[in-house]
């Protein structure tokens, strides 16, 4: 096993850990803005509030080889208790609103909400759905929006650097 | 005895398939295959109900439950004699009423996981009653991710509507986007170029490819074994790169739309996926050494979560969670439909239902997606990608096999508008799969089980 296991792990399958220099530099960015935010990391709870399931996997492809968001000291935590950002996808159903209402309100100030994706901003093909509220500034004070159906994991990351670019 | 009655007969009887089960205002819907049936086509039913009211298919086929209380919601239909009667997708005002079933017993306890989970995870609500570590039941409810799709759908035009379809389970968007341009396609008599046709079935194999490498890394890390989801993701992110290099979208949205399809492979793509598939080959087979070999991954893959053969023959259980049950079902091959009649693949089962064998069907179907993409850019045919799609007035009914089962579409179509339409996801018959297949296990083993069948929630929350 030990011989799959480390030949497996031999380049090139694991990529370069940034193949884009646009990636780089956002990298670059984003490390500096983030340590002197908020010290050594950020703490990301992502809620699906009715989702298509598009943006959770570009959600999910931020912590592929590729992008790697850990080393930017970003990482996804199990409770909202623990974190910093909320990151909402989904043109908030009628069924998520109060559990999206009692995530933001379980996490500890200050923190930060990110409507991701077009149905989180209020732009996608289920905004006027009378079973969704339409947007996540409906439930939530946003504090930075990334369009896209879905916003590929770049565009993800160059967002999350808006956010700390702005404060 | 009416068709009706006749059609839930024999499908409790186990002589049908039930392919699905909807509403309209007034009027109920079924769908179901006769096992009887030499070439077997898509058996569509369906019967006003004036007064609301209709013989509940779920009395007799249980299978019928769910969509039958989904159907409640929507339209307000009473299925007559239904074992069931709580709301499903309608979730009312205090969304944490609701009544579970009762479960008693000495010393046991509840466990309430959800809807908000520990990952990054579509919305739902797990209610586990435990003994000790055992898990004595699980009742899932669902429909969090409702958004009133059939409503939307009702009144869009062909385009629109073809946008929020690709929509309902952004996971399989190229296999809903076909079952419902074919379902447009046999509405209104419009026939696809041969081009077309091709391509959409390479773009379900690239979606295939995608889904199931992701689920396999997904597994493995559901089981602590984070090596294998580190090279799956990487392996599964190299598959959406060269979606979007090919079609210009990563998940292909959009891009297979009634009459055909919105985007021709773009200049360089063969020999782009012709690459990818023998750096695919090369790197996957190390890791099925890895998975097969790793005796600590085994041991909490095999023998865990059973879902017994059976069971996912009554409830037409598709994709990798009938095949890994002995159910070998494939709307690729029944009814078939283009490219896939001229194309040489293997639709694999096993026998023991485990979380190994939804693994291991995962394992084969990439190797045969892989001939098939080839296969596909060998045959290519050359010419447009989309015909002009008549004016009319029709209704139509197909399937497609998406990466997680069999997607059933139906359309009424009027003039340019769709009147009507309903999809119905693989996943309505197979979370009540999961609910048996964790019976036994112990709670620390339920997100390997869950991760095994990867149901939809969008998808059937609608």
């Amino acid at each position: 096993m030990f011989r799959t296991l480390l030949s497996g792990l031999r380049p090139p399958l694991a990529e370069p850990p940034v193949p884009d220099t646009e990636l780089a530099a956002l990298g670059a960015a984003l490390d500096a803005a983030a340590r002197r935010r908020l010290g050594r990391g950020l703490a990301i709870r992502a809620v699906d509030a009715g989702s298509c399931n598009g943006c959770e996997l570009e959600l999910h492809a931020l912590g592929n080889p590729f992008y790697d968001l850990e080393r930017f000291g970003l990482r996804f935590v199990a409770s909202p208790r623990h974190a910093d950002v909320l990151m909402v996808t989904g043109p908030v159903s009628r069924n998520m609103r109060a559990a999206l209402a009692r995530t933001h309100a379980a996490m500890p100030a200050p923190k930060w909400v990110v409507a991701v994706g077009d149905c989180g901003a209020g732009c996608g093909v289920f905004a006027d759905s009378p079973a969704c509220l339409g947007s996540v500034a409906k439930v939530v004070p946003v504090d930075l929006t990334i369009p896209g159906c879905p916003p590929p994991p770049a565009r993800l990351l160059a967002g999350l650097l808006a956010l700390f670019g702005r404060r | 005895m009416s068709e009706w009655e006749a059609m839930a007969a024999r499908l409790a009887a186990g002589e049908a398939t039930l392919l699905g089960l909807w509403g309209e205002p007034g009027r109920v819907h079924l769908a179901a295959l006769e096992d009887a049936d030499a070439a077997p086509a898509i058996r569509h039913l369906s019967r006003d109900c004036p007064d609301g009211r209709y013989p509940s298919i779920g009395r007799l086929h249980p299978a019928a439950i769910r969509l039958e209380r989904a159907a409640r919601d929507l339209y307000g239909l009473e299925a007559e004699g239904a074992p069931d009667r709580r709301p499903w997708l309608d979730h009312g005002a205090e969304p944490t009423a609701y009544p579970f079933l009762p479960v008693t017993g000495a010393g046991l306890h509840q466990i309430p996981v959800g809807p908000v989970h520990a990952g990054i995870i579509e919305p739902g609500h797990f209610r586990f009653t435990c003994d000790g570590e055992t898990v004595v039941r699980l009742e899932a409810r669902l429909g969090y991710a409702h958004k009133g799709v059939e409503a939307l759908l009702a009144g869009a035009d062909l385009p629109a509507a073809a946008r929020i379809v690709g929509r309902i389970s952004g996971d399989s968007t190229v296999a809903y986007a076909i079952a419902f341009a074919r379902a447009a396609e046999a509405a209104l008599g419009t026939a696809p170029p041969p081009r077309a046709a091709w391509l959409r079935g390479l773009l379900a194999e690239l979606e295939r490819l995608a889904n199931h490498l992701g689920d396999i890394g997904g597994i493995c890390n559901d089981a602590a074994f984070a090596l294998m989801q580190a090279h799956c993701a990487a392996l599964r992110e190299r598959v959406l790169r060269e979606a979007a290099a090919c079609f210009g979208h990563r998940l292909m949205m959009d891009a297979v739309v009634p009459g055909g399809l919105a985007v021709d492979l773009h200049t360089g793509g063969a020999v782009r996926l012709l690459a990818l598939i023998a750096e695919l080959r090369a790197r996957f087979r190390g890791l099925v050494r890895l998975y097969d070999g790793t005796v600590s991954l085994q041991d909490r893959t095999v023998g865990t979560g059973i879902v017994r053969a059976g069971l996912a023959a009554r409830f037409g259980a598709g994709g990798y969670v009938g095949r890994a049950s002995g159910r070998g079902f494939d709307a690729r091959r029944t009814p078939g439909y283009a490219p896939y009649d001229s194309l040489a693949f293997e639709v694999p089962t096993r026998a023991q239902g485990d979380v190994n064998a939804r693994v291991w069907i995962r394992i084969e179907e990439v190797t045969e997606s892989l001939r098939l993409i080839e296969q596909i850019l060998d045959r290519l045919p050359e010419g447009p990608v989309h015909a002009k799609m008549a004016a009319g007035a029709g209704e139509g009914i197909a399937l497609a096999e998406g990466f997680r089962g069999d997607v059933l579409a139906w359309v009424r179509i009027e003039g340019t508008t769709v009147a009507r339409a309903h999809l119905r996801d693989p996943s309505w018959f197979q979370w009540p799969l999961l609910e048996a297949a964790i019976e036994g296990n112990i709670v620390a083993d339920f997100p390997l089980c869950n991760k095994s069948f990867n149901c939809s929630y969008s998808g059937p929350d609608l």
